[in-house]
């Protein structure tokens, strides 16, 4: 047992839910108890879902802990077939059905007996995976199970398409920014020239998937979810992959010279042509993408030897590493992931880039790291964000978990160009807001409800001497106003009328006092 | 107008293919209720994750709950539950302190058969204080009846009446505690000072079901106002303080989920158990403080008047509401009161799901329920226990209700199919008990109404795409 106040990652039938709604047409049934289903809530919920959620439970109750589901789950499968129709049901295991040992094989084997539409069972166990594995497996599951059928029915067709094209493989619902991330790399793709094959498993039909190896590459944006399955497509079809994510200039850069690698292998076999993306990279880099001009500008050199926590899953605790500390400046003492079974490919990622790494999914262990190090920003989860305001530093979020706040209506990707200026943005709007409070705090704390003159205007009868006016402007803009009045406040009170120098170190000493 | 009225209530029973709460969600408002608790509940990453996601910001709150999450060592035995559960529980002690533990029992200790009752009274010897074990499974019970469970196994820790009544001093401080707690709020110690009544003479009144303080103190206002003092609540504010239980009690319950609790408390101890209405709306409120009134003889005061008054005060509010249809989808067992206040306010209610239905827990409650229709002259409505959300779907579409009353899970796609709907969940984390908070109930019932009347116009009503 293990006392747990607070999960990163998921359940594992969360995963094969994403993975089960987010095609088109597909239809999960649990085998669960009452209650299990708030997936449907929080699908609803965070995503702002307007369609019902095709995910329904057969409820395990007291009399099926007795006697076994017996024809429930048959029924409840065939059921849902005549209502919805749907290309595909999935039966889904919970952790109440795992120990039950209830054989769905057998109800799926029973159920497609009758049904029109295919069935089956999720193949994951509740005790050894979690969410983002499960969906992993799933998807793989769901596409291993389509490219065998059609093979079984001869309609595997192995021509590859005429123009480049690709296969976008793990973009999901409930993932972080997953939307915006598709929309910005089919934009990316198509200024490359590239056609986008098929997406998966969001806004997917099953039906089609037989057409996957049409594409003469997958490319797996996040490591957590699609990996899998580009795998079997390589093993099976010999389809390459690429699983760099583009995040990040630099290595939005190393996605698109990829490409081009790949492209270029098969291109001579349609045209004599082949594809050169420097010139296209050189551009995007240097004036769509704000963020290598940014790193060169005196905002960012402010960042110099900044103290910067990251955590995250692998994927974007890891790009969001290499961005802060290749291409920022910022010094990352600690980046860490709960996804412990990636713990290899992490650490090589990031072992020149930061003091230390930290695998845990445990957030006492993240909030006692942070204390300790002391960051000026933290990168983090939702939970990351918590532990800042206990501690009072700001926190960007840059990974799931997450609220609903990180499901913006706003266009906001994280990956390719657009990506980057997003990035820069929230990396930014991080230390500032930090330096803000620094600053307040040096100076006496948030803005007094006292009224000092009646006007907000500058007439006053309080002399600032030049040696005074000169300190006075040196303070930054957004608290000059607050320490003017403050100093004026305490010069009134002291019955100074001159102010100098001294009357204002005077001020901000009898403040701190 | 002739409306066609049926003369008795029909029930139906469904599938029970329904979307709800897992009852462990009760810690949520029940470990800030109780304020010297922990609860730990004994589950799996599933119910964990629920409590994550169902709680929201709590979370962050260093809540005093917490999982035991079993691993797979827990579920093949390999490891010893009284051993494990042993480790847990005095880290909490260690790190919090509580004067209870409460063991949250789940589905999958339900199914692995882990005998929390056996080691809770063992353990509570070896470490020193009390441990709670509650069933709040989702095989067995759905959302607010998690509270029911809870409530019930506090019933047994209740001291017994009879030593006060033989004069036992130290009873007699906690008799005083209780009543502190639950009438007055925390600094208003000069009147805590009351002489407390004189047990032969007013029967003792023990209330039961979890409520905000405040709202707990205005309803003992009320009754006090018919000179009516209530001896204490279960749950008090501390675990300390559980009032005192035995034969001769009046017990009266305040939520309509309770019928375990009231179960437990007839037989287990004795009490006995004033059947009314439930204090859900300004009826409501009136049917329960007469009920109990009739029991102890009391002609009531003021009532008539101190009802219409709040009535009338809700008249901005009827206005909006009269003639419209309400459907209720079923999740959390207050929708019978609920419906039945709705109905005196004037709306048409189509359906009543309800989770389950304790036809003599609830009898009061029905009847009255009954009684309205009749008053206001409109059918009987339908009550569906272990509802079906697909064919609800289904039937709301033919009926086009002006407003549903559903979980989470289905209220933003109803709403894209111009169906306004209110989330059942508020009903039970607002203030909706008593005279004072009719206003609430409405508050929330008119809400999308209020939201929508401005949005009518833009004829973006629908937002769906075709053929879903």
């Amino acid at each position: 047992m293990k006392l747990a106040y607070w999960l990163y990652a998921g359940p594992a039938h969360i995963g094969t839910l994403r993975v089960a709604s987010s095609f088109e047409n597909v239809h999960a049934i649990m085998h669960a108890p009452l209650g299990d289903d708030y997936f449907n809530v929080m699908r609803s919920m965070l995503e702002r879902e307007r369609d019902f959620t095709p995910v329904t439970a057969s409820i395990v109750d007291r009399h099926v802990l007795t006697r076994g589901s017996q024809e429930k789950v048959v029924d409840n499968i065939i059921q849902k077939e005549k209502e919805e129709r749907p290309d595909l049901i999935i039966l889904t295991p919970t952790c109440t059905s795992s120990i039950l040992q209830e054989d769905l094989q057998n109800f799926v084997d029973r159920a497609s007996i009758t049904s029109d539409s295919d069935v089956i069972p999720a193949d994951v166990n509740h005790y050894r995976v979690n969410e983002l594995q499960a969906a992993d497996r799933t998807l793989e599951q769901v596409v291993r199970y389509y490219l065998g059928k059609a093979r079984r029915q001869g309609k595997m067709d192995r021509s590859i398409t005429d123009i480049p094209s690709a296969n976008i493989i793990g973009i999901s619902t409930l993932g972080f920014h997953n939307q915006h991330d598709c929309r910005e790399l089919k934009r990316l793709l198509q200024d490359l020239g590239i056609e986008i094959n098929q997406v998966i498993p969001e806004g997917g039909f099953v039906e089609d998937l037989q057409n996957l190896p049409k594409a003469w590459f997958n490319f797996v944006p996040y490591r957590e979810i699609g990996l899998m399955t580009a795998i079997y497509l390589e093993k099976e079809f010999g389809m390459p992959y690429i699983s760099t994510t583009p995040m990040g200039v630099i290595d939005t850069a190393e996605f698109i010279r990829q490409i081009q690698w790949h492209v270029n292998k098969w291109t001579p076999a349609f045209s004599n042509k082949t594809v050169d993306y420097e010139h296209y990279i050189d551009q995007q880099t240097r004036f769509v993408s704000q963020a290598a001009w940014f790193s060169r500008s005196i905002d960012c050199q402010n960042f110099v030897g900044k103290k910067a926590v990251v955590f995250g899953d692998a994927t974007h605790a890891a790009s969001i590493t290499k961005i802060l500390a290749r291409e920022m400046g910022i010094r990352v003492c600690c980046t860490g992931t709960y996804c412990k079974h990636d713990a290899e490919w992490f650490n090589e990622q990031v072992w020149s880039l930061c003091d230390e790494v930290l695998i845990t999914d445990d957030h006492i262990e993240v909030g006692d790291m942070i204390a300790r190090v002391e960051p000026s920003a933290i990168f983090g989860t939702q939970m990351e964000r918590h532990i800042g305001k206990r501690l009072d530093i700001p926190c960007g979020v840059i990974s799931p978990p997450v609220h609903i706040q990180n499901f913006p209506l706003g266009y906001r990707p994280f990956l390719g160009y657009e990506g980057t200026n997003q990035i820069a943005d929230l990396v930014y709007n991080s230390y500032t807001l930090g330096m803000e409070d620094h600053l307040l705090d040096i100076f006496g704390g948030h803005d007094t409800k006292e009224v000092i003159t009646k006007s907000l205007s500058a007439e006053t009868d309080l002399i600032w001497n030049s040696e005074s006016q000169l300190e006075l402007s040196k303070i930054p803009g957004f608290v000059r106003g607050k320490i003017k009045r403050k100093t004026e406040k305490f010069a009134r009170q002291s019955g100074i009328t001159n102010i100098t120098v001294e009357v204002m170190y005077a001020a901000k000493e009898s403040l701190s006092t | 107008m002739s409306v066609k009225t049926s003369e008795t209530l029909t029930f139906e029973c469904e599938t029970g293919n329904y979307h709800t709460f897992c009852p462990i969600s009760c810690v949520a408002w029940l470990y800030q209720k109780i304020e010297d608790s922990f609860f730990l509940v004994v589950g799996t990453k599933t119910c964990g994750y629920f409590l994550q996601n169902a709680l929201g910001v709590m979370i962050f709150a260093e809540p005093r709950y917490a999982m035991a999450e079993l691993e797979e060592g827990d579920i093949s035995a390999q490891l010893n539950d009284y051993e494990e559960l042993k480790r847990l529980c005095s880290q909490i002690i260690k790190n919090r302190n509580p004067s209870v533990i409460i063991w949250i029992g789940t589905c999958t200790t339900e199914i692995i058969k882990m005998d929390l009752e056996g080691m809770a009274p063992e353990l509570e010897n070896e470490i020193g204080i009390p441990v709670i074990v509650a069933r709040a499974n989702g095989l067995d019970y759905a959302f607010t009846q998690g509270e029911d469970t809870v409530l019930a196994a506090m019933v047994h820790r209740c001291a017994e009446r009879d030593s006060y009544l033989l004069g036992d001093e130290r009873n007699q401080t906690v008799q005083n505690q209780a009543l502190q707690d639950s009438f007055f709020f925390p600094g208003n110690k000069e009147e805590t000072l009351e002489p407390i009544m004189n047990p032969k003479k007013d029967p003792p009144l023990v209330l039961f079901g979890s409520l905000p303080s405040s709202v707990a103190f205005q309803l003992g206002l009320e009754l006090k106002r018919q000179s009516i003092q209530v001896s204490g609540w279960l749950p008090a504010q501390k675990y300390n303080n559980l009032p005192l239980l035995g034969d001769g009690v009046y017990v009266c319950g305040v939520n309509p989920f309770l019928s375990r609790t009231a179960t437990t408390l007839m037989r287990r101890r004795k009490c006995r158990l004033i059947g009314a209405p439930f204090p859900i709306g300004p009826d409501g409120t009136r049917a329960w403080i007469e009920k109990i009134c009739s029991v102890f003889d009391i002609e009531p005061r003021g009532l008539g008047e101190r009802e219409e008054q709040v009535w009338e005060s809700l008249e901005d509010y009827l206005d909006l509401v009269r003639g419209k249809s309400v459907f209720f989808m079923g999740d959390n067992l207050l929708e019978v009161s609920l419906a039945r206040f709705l109905i005196r306010c004037g709306m048409i209610v189509y359906e009543i799901g309800i989770p389950y239905m304790d036809k003599r827990y609830q009898a009061a409650e029905l009847a009255f329920l009954q009684n309205t229709c009749g008053n206001m002259c409109v059918p009987m409505p339908r009550i569906v226990e272990k509802p079906d959300n697909y064919n609800q779907i289904q039937r709301m579409r033919e009926l086009q209700p002006d407003l549903a009353i559903t979980g989470m899970a289905h209220a933003n796609p109803l709403e894209a199919r111009k169906i306004n709907t209110k989330w059942s969940v508020e009903f039970t984390f607002a203030q909706i008990h008593g005279f004072t908070n009719a206003r609430d109930i409405l508050e929330l019932v008119t809400r999308s109404l209020r939201r929508n009347n401005g949005l009518e116009d833009f004829g973006w009503t629908s937002l769906v795409k075709r053929g879903k």
